[in-house]
């Protein structure tokens, strides 16, 4: 049993006594029982507000762009902000399936599934944007370099929306796939167990024909450990060059070289913050205390408390900069910023990205299951409002004093928005009902050395 | 002999006994052709359904409903009208505001742009309201046909029904008054003296809307001729301004050209300019663009004229002024007695006596500037002929009324008064091309035709004769004043015979033909009258009886409206004002310390738009709620609110805005004594431009002082913009700060514009000259709200926050330290009590180093090879990326599709609206960015003319619609590649500079340093 062994200082990552049957059983339950009121209530909200955000979505392509509270100085508002929200959130998921896994850090399997799961709903969100904030949004293929009957017309390779359609792409395809790969014993074991016919010829069809035969098993292996690899880099480029939308322009407050790393822990920061928020209330619905446990929440407080600090530390130096460049207009850019008409959305942002995630250097706080969800939430709230203000108050006073203006949503703004987080949230309600949602083959891995009731028995040997 | 070759069609034909080849002479065909025949076969069942199917299909196709393209080709070709080529005519307006001869721009038939008659001598800047005057002739308010009561008529029944009535009314010996605009059309007032001697109960008066009656009467009594004093201030070397906005609308206008000719320090005058002084209450465009803008109220206004009067004559005034305006006044006398015959002076004051105070101290200065020996004769209106016609009204002494041109149930003081008793007078007959305030209650309404349907001919100053020719036929049924006129006097003449006979026997001389006359537009005769002086004792102390502390209205027409007769215009309507830029309003201007006293406030609501309180102003039992702009620069203890607006009638809903200040122009004096006060409620601005300073920023507007231009090298007060690269200072015109890939521009064209900010005055007339130009679309009062306007060149206009912008510029470069730097900037938001002003003209820069060009992911927009920044609307998805990443936000966006839209029911909106738009520029569908081209469309048919006609492209063919507009000559356009072009020489000299030049854009788009001649005291 030495494979098994793990030193006893290690907290166990499963809690309770839990056999191997008892996993597949707790994994399963959700997929198996009909779901009780609670789920349907959340499901109706969410429902109404993804329908909401249809009613908008269409009434923008009927109507126009005018339907949203843009002028001819703030041209990107909510719909960016929104979007690199979305992206930002996305990047928790491959983090810590791919460079969680590849630094062996077991206490991903709790939540890598769903952590994923997430990603792949929040590329979706975020998808969205970029097509409907288009004039002409029926033109959006226009986006992709296709052969055309134009003759050699071709996209700007120079423009960074360009570079976006690959990054994101890119990444939503691996992510799938990785998703996928670590699904496929999973799906296979609700298939062995479910007994309805039309239920099994689902599952079956999903989980792509798997056996666990020991090839199976290894093939499995490593491609994890190749997508592993391939979605590691992933996790850099995409939002480094999300960042480059701005970084690459001419705007004072945007044409800033720290944006990409800036960026990329900002990402991981609100993606944390996202899982947390999902998995604390998944854990609780879904009775999954013994996987998710309060140890995989402190870490995640841990990791949310880092990224924090780290993009407190970007939005210091780029006041610094602002400073001790001289330039004329990114000092003004800078001082607007803080102090100008959106100083309260520069307090937000200061206040729960920052600020906040100080509290998480008391055990006591992070791991108390409320804080953690309190903090979670607020540091969502404080990541929205970080793009809103480098997106609005850059654009809203630049270079001609006579273009300044102010940016104020509209209904329709606002409700796609809803929308998208409703849509966000019947995707995550239907997969939390209809997938694995914890990697069950991946912890049954880890039962043995890190599980309660082995390490306790294995302590009481000593 | 002939031999006609035949071909064998076969081999067959080589037999001479061939049944093929005989079979082949009946039939065509050798073999029998599978024919159904369909009267000897059943049709199937089956052939049947399809029969069915496709019948019914076809039925259903037709049925649905297909596009509709109304028009109709030509079945003849009319005579010079060429399909895609447009014709110009000159032509002039005379609509009792405006005066100016104009060139008709017209495409298939339809007139389309108004531009300037440059060959005319006089009157030849049209302004933004004569540029739009083109689309009033498109309104679908027009009237389309002769009216009694209520019921459209015929003309002749028209005709024939008011001369009975007439006739009915003389036998009875009534009074009738026919009431007119200035009549300054020699043809017009013969007709009129043969129709006022017919019915000689008819009694003719002449209304101006807005009265220049005062200066009028000072000049008759000096000079013996009901007239006003031209002025050349192309020969001005100071021009001492007291209240006279003379560089938009004071008398008549058309005197920025003169003054902007001596704004610009060049070799030909000797690097020297003018000095212009401004005493004023309002903020007007000349105050503005003054050296030296002195605020006072309208009675110290009065005292300062006479204190000049006085310094200069010697005769002495009981008074004192305060010292403060008192400096000024010794500054305006020193530099008036320096300039001598080149210095002039000139009041907008309504006193008879202070005009004939202007006048006199202009003949003891032996002023050059003024010229009274050809006057304007564009005003006449007398103030006691309409005070008396009112009373005259009121007591019943009037029984009939004949209005042409003039709308008095708006534009009188007593305007309500008015129209109770004209509507129930025994005749009415009202001229009007809608059915307006006064018209709609006329019982006779007469469609009057646009001025561009008309003839016309005109003497706007003595000697100075304008002819005014249609340019389409009448739209609708409608017919001129004059031709009316005739037919009542029995003429089988019409106006047009009229005025060429008049013409040929009265007016050409020195060999002129009439032809010519009329293709130029103008005719001069400078055999002029010598007017003698008569010597007037001036009373100086009146203006010391009067007491000071009340509250002054001071009523003033807008650039953008004038008198208000083009209220329905939307293209006007959505002019910014060049002072306030607010759009879609009137409003009464306030200073900054009265807004404070009174506590009423202008502020920005969440998505930047402006609101501002409201005041009620009340005058002689009248009172007035209106909205308030706090302007910068207003004298203390005066408001100002403009005339033009507050139409109720013959216009759409969008259209009736503001209020009607012709309310409180009693006596016609637009100084008013008034009492103000903050009424609840806050009103929604649809301000462009909301913030009002430019923030102590060195590379918007580069200025510096004549005397530091004409005796320091470019290089320190124009240098080289440097940027910094590896901690160097690198010119940012080496290549060493570019990573752009050159490419050689020397081949072909390529253009540049220059923007000399000398001689901009911010009067706009290029901004609707570009909207006509351009098929720029109207979005209305909401839209501009939100910051979406559509023009695609504004007048950018700054004020200063300490005394002058350069104050400004030293006060944030020295502001180090956060909390100075902060309370630095925040004070540069706020503009000064009396600040400097600037103008800046911003168009699309057409930046070869284009920062929207790269970040645009489908290449909507690329690099023209002659410089010009292009945009595709074709291949625009609309990202608004490239907006936002231009640092000069010029870029337009479509919001919604502003063409076929209920929700902006404006000219684009109807058949008829439609018929303005340029058919070389095409209408921007939904979704899509668009910009200043360049005038594109104007340069490639310039180009491909010249190549047609095998010849080289001159440097004076190349134009845009807003160099075109510019009677200042502020916007040079040109090829820079022609080194002998005047573009080139412009860019060369020591004054163009690029703005924001440090980014390293490298605009086409080039400024010429404004060159101060300020005078501190």
């Amino acid at each position: 049993m030495s494979s098994h062994y793990e030193a006893p200082i290690r907290k166990p990552l499963v809690e309770g006594d839990k056999s191997y049957h008892d996993i597949t059983v707790d994994i399963a339950r959700p997929i198996e029982t009909p779901p009780n009121k609670d789920w349907w209530i959340a499901f109706s909200i969410a429902v109404i507000a993804f329908l909401w955000g249809v009613g908008c979505v269409t009434y923008t392509i009927g109507t126009g762009i005018g339907s949203w509270g843009l002028n001819k100085t703030v041209g990107w508002a909510w719909d960016i902000t929104n979007f690199v929200w979305w992206v930002g959130i996305a990047h928790a998921g491959t983090l810590i399936s791919a460079v969680l896994l590849l630094f062996r850090q077991k206490w991903r399997m709790g939540i890598n599934r769903s952590a994923e799961a997430m990603t792949i709903f929040a590329v979706l969100q975020a998808g969205i944007f970029p097509i409907i904030h288009m004039g002409r949004p029926w033109l959006a293929y226009w986006m992709f370099p296709l052969p055309n009957q134009f003759g050699s017309l071709w996209v700007n390779f120079n423009s960074p929306l360009i570079w976006d359609i690959f990054a994101i792409s890119t990444y939503l395809s691996v992510s799938l796939v990785f998703w996928w790969t670590g699904l496929l014993p999973d799906l296979a074991m609700i298939r062995d167990r479910a007994v309805k016919p039309f239920q099994k010829k689902i599952y079956s069809l999903v989980s792509f024909g798997w056996t666990g035969r020991a090839k199976d098993w290894q093939r499995f292996e490593e491609v994890s450990l190749v997508l592993a690899g391939l979605a590691t880099p992933l996790v850099l480029s995409v939002h480094s060059i999300v960042s480059m939308d701005f970084a690459t322009s001419i705007i004072p407050g945007w044409h800033t070289t720290i944006f990409p790393p800036y960026f990329v822990a900002g990402a991981i920061f609100s993606g944390f913050a996202m899982v947390q928020t999902l998995l604390i209330i998944m854990r609780k619905v879904s009775r999954l205390e013994s996987y998710i446990t309060l140890q995989h929440i402190e870490l995640m407080n841990i990791i949310i408390m880092i990224t924090g600090s780290i993009v407190g530390c970007a939005y210091i130096t780029e006041l610094f900069i602002a400073w001790y460049s001289g330039a004329e207009y990114e000092q003004y850019a800078f001082l607007n910023r803080a102090t100008g008409p959106y100083w309260w959305a520069y307090f937000l942002m200061m206040t729960c990205n920052v600020v906040s995630p100080q509290i998480m250097w008391f055990k006591k706080l992070r791991t108390s299951i409320i804080v953690s969800f309190i903090i979670s939430i607020v540091v969502n709230i404080g990541m929205w409002f970080e793009r809103f203000v480098i997106i609005v108050t850059s654009l809203h006073r630049d270079f001609l004093p006579s273009s300044w203006t102010m940016f104020s949503p509209t209904f329709i703004d606002i409700g796609i928005f809803i929308g998208t987080i409703g849509f966000f949230l019947l995707l995550f309600l239907l997969y939390a009902r209809s997938f694995p949602v914890i990697a069950q083959s991946e912890v049954k891995s880890i039962l043995k050395s890190a599980g309660e009731n082995y390490k306790k028995l294995r302590d009481s040997h000593e | 002999m002939q031999k006609v070759k035949k071909y064998w069609k076969g081999l067959e034909e080589l037999k001479v006994q061939s049944d093929i080849v005989d079979k082949l002479e009946k039939n065509e065909f050798v073999e029998e052709i599978p024919v159904e025949k369909s009267e000897d076969k059943n049709s199937s069942r089956r052939d049947f359904i399809k029969y069915l199917g496709f019948s019914t299909t076809a039925a259903a196709i037709a049925g649905c409903e297909g596009p509709v393209i109304k028009s109709v080709p030509y079945v003849v070709q009319p005579e010079q009208i060429i399909p895609g080529v447009a014709n110009y005519y000159a032509t002039a307006i005379a609509d009792g505001n405006d005066f100016r001869s104009i060139l008709v721009k017209t495409r298939e038939g339809r007139p389309i742009k108004i531009q300037n008659n440059k060959d005319a001598k006089s009157f030849n800047c049209s302004n933004a309201r004569v540029t739009a005057s083109v689309l009033d002739l498109y309104d679908t308010y027009r009237l389309q046909g002769p009216k009694v009561d209520g019921n459209y008529v015929l003309w002749d029944d028209f005709n024939n029904q008011i001369k009975g009535n007439l006739e009915n009314l003389i036998n009875d010996n009534k009074r009738i008054v026919l009431l007119t605009q200035t009549q300054c059309s020699p043809t017009t007032k013969l007709i009129l003296d043969k129709f006022l001697s017919k019915y000689s109960n008819i009694e003719h008066i002449e209304y101006d809307t807005i009265s220049s009656s005062s200066a009028l009467d000072a000049f008759e009594n000096i000079y013996g001729i009901r007239a006003l004093a031209d002025y050349d201030f192309s020969k001005a070397e100071t021009i001492v301004s007291v209240d006279a906005d003379f560089l938009s609308d004071w008398q008549g206008g058309s005197y920025s050209p003169g003054w902007s000719k001596t704004r610009v320090p060049n070799a030909d005058n000797n690097n020297s300019m003018s000095y212009h002084i401004q005493f004023e209450s309002n903020m007007t465009l000349s105050g503005a663009n003054a050296d030296n803008r002195v605020p006072a109220n309208p009675s110290e206004l009065k005292k300062i004229l006479a204190h000049i009067y006085s310094r200069l004559s010697g005769q002495p005034v009981n008074g004192s002024l305060n010292p403060n305006l008192d400096k000024y006044v010794d500054l305006s006398v020193k530099k008036l007695k320096s300039s001598g015959t080149k210095s002039v002076l000139i009041s907008g004051i309504d006193d008879v006596n202070a005009q004939e105070m202007v006048l006199m101290i202009n003949d003891f200065l032996n002023s050059d500037v003024i010229d009274i020996k050809s006057p304007r004769l564009i005003r006449s209106g007398r103030n006691s002929e309409l005070l008396k016609m009112m009373e005259d009204l009121k007591s019943g002494k009037i029984s009939g009324m004949i209005t042409s041109g003039i709308n008095p149930g708006y534009s009188l003081p007593e305007s309500e008064e008015f129209l109770k008793i004209f509507k129930n007078l025994e005749f009415t007959l009202s001229f009007s091309m809608k059915e307006d305030e006064t018209s709609r209650v006329a019982k006779f309404l007469g469609a009057s035709s646009h001025y561009l349907e008309s003839w016309g001919d005109y003497e706007f100053k003595t000697g100075h004769y304008y002819l005014a020719q249609p340019t389409i036929r009448p739209l609708f049924d409608t017919k001129q004043f004059q031709d009316v006129i005739l037919s009542l006097i029995g003429a089988d003449t019409n106006f047009y015979d009229e005025i060429k006979s008049n013409w040929k026997n009265n007016i050409l001389s020195s060999g002129k033909t009439w032809g010519k006359s009329l293709q130029d537009g103008f005719f001069y005769d400078y055999s002029q009258n010598e007017l003698s002086i008569r010597r007037k004792r001036i009373n100086l102390n009146s203006p010391f009886a009067e007491s000071s502390n009340e509250l002054s209205l001071v009523l003033y027409p807008k650039v953008g409206m004038g008198d208000g007769q083009r209220a329905s215009n939307p293209w006007l309507q959505e002019f910014p004002d060049p002072i306030t830029r607010v759009t879609w309003d009137n409003y009464i201007t306030l200073s900054i310390s009265d807004a404070k006293k009174l506590k009423l406030k202008n502020y920005n609501v969440a998505n930047g738009a402006l609101n501002g309180s409201y005041a009620k102003i009340t005058s002689n039992r009248k009172e007035i709620i209106a909205p308030v702009i706090i302007q910068p620069g207003q004298a203390p203890g005066t408001i100002g609110l403009s005339f033009g607006y507050g139409k109720k009638y013959g216009m759409s809903d969008e259209m009736k805005v503001g209020v009607n200040a012709f309310n409180l122009y009693n006596d016609f004096n637009k100084i008013q004594k008034v009492n103000i006060s903050k009424v609840k409620g806050d009103h929604e601005f649809a301000c462009i431009q909301l913030h009002n300073t430019m923030m102590g920023r060195d590379e918007v507007i580069k200025e510096t002082t004549l005397e530091i231009f004409n005796t320091k090298d470019k290089s320190y007060w124009n240098p080289t913009v440097m940027v910094s690269k590896n901690h160097i200072e690198t010119k940012v015109t080496s290549p060493e700060v570019d990573i752009w890939r050159d490419f050689d521009r020397s081949i072909g064209h390529h253009f540049n514009l220059s923007i000399d900010l000398n001689s901009c005055n911010g009067c706009g007339a290029c901004v609707i000259a570009c909207t006509a130009e351009n098929n720029v679309p109207v979005v209305g009062k909401e839209e501009v709200r939100r910051s979406r306007d559509m023009h695609w060149i504004r007048i950018d206009r700054y004020y200063s926050s300490e005394d002058t912008i350069q104050e400004d510029i030293k006060i944030a470069e020295e502001a180090k330290g956060f909390r100075k730097y902060k309370s630095t900037l925040n004070a540069l938001e706020q503009a000064a009590e009396n600040p400097q002003v600037v103008f800046q003209p911003i168009t699309c820069m057409h930046c070869n180093h284009a920062p929207c060009e790269t970040v645009c992911p489908v290449s909507a927009t690329s690099h023209g090879r002659q410089g010009q920044n292009q945009m595709a609307y074709n291949r625009c998805v609309g990202t608004r990326y490239c907006a936002n990443n231009c640092p000069y936000k010029v870029r337009r966006f479509n919001w919604f599709s502003y063409a076929n839209n209920d929700e902006f029911d404006y000219n684009l909106n109807n058949p008829l609206g439609k018929m303005v738009l340029n058919p070389d520029v095409t209408i921007r569908s939904r979704g899509v960015m668009e910009k200043c081209s360049l005038c594109i469309q104007v340069t490639q048919k310039v180009i491909l003319d010249a190549k047609r006609d095998g010849r080289k492209v001159t440097d004076k063919d190349w134009k845009t619609a807003c160099s075109d507009a510019c009677s200042n000559g502020a916007i040079v356009f040109g090829d820079v590649n022609d080194k002998e072009s005047e573009i080139s020489k412009v860019r060369e000299g020591d004054r163009t500079y690029r703005v924001l030049e440090s980014l390293g854009t490298k605009p086409n788009v080039i400024y010429q340093t404004i060159i101060r001649n300020n005078i501190n005291i």
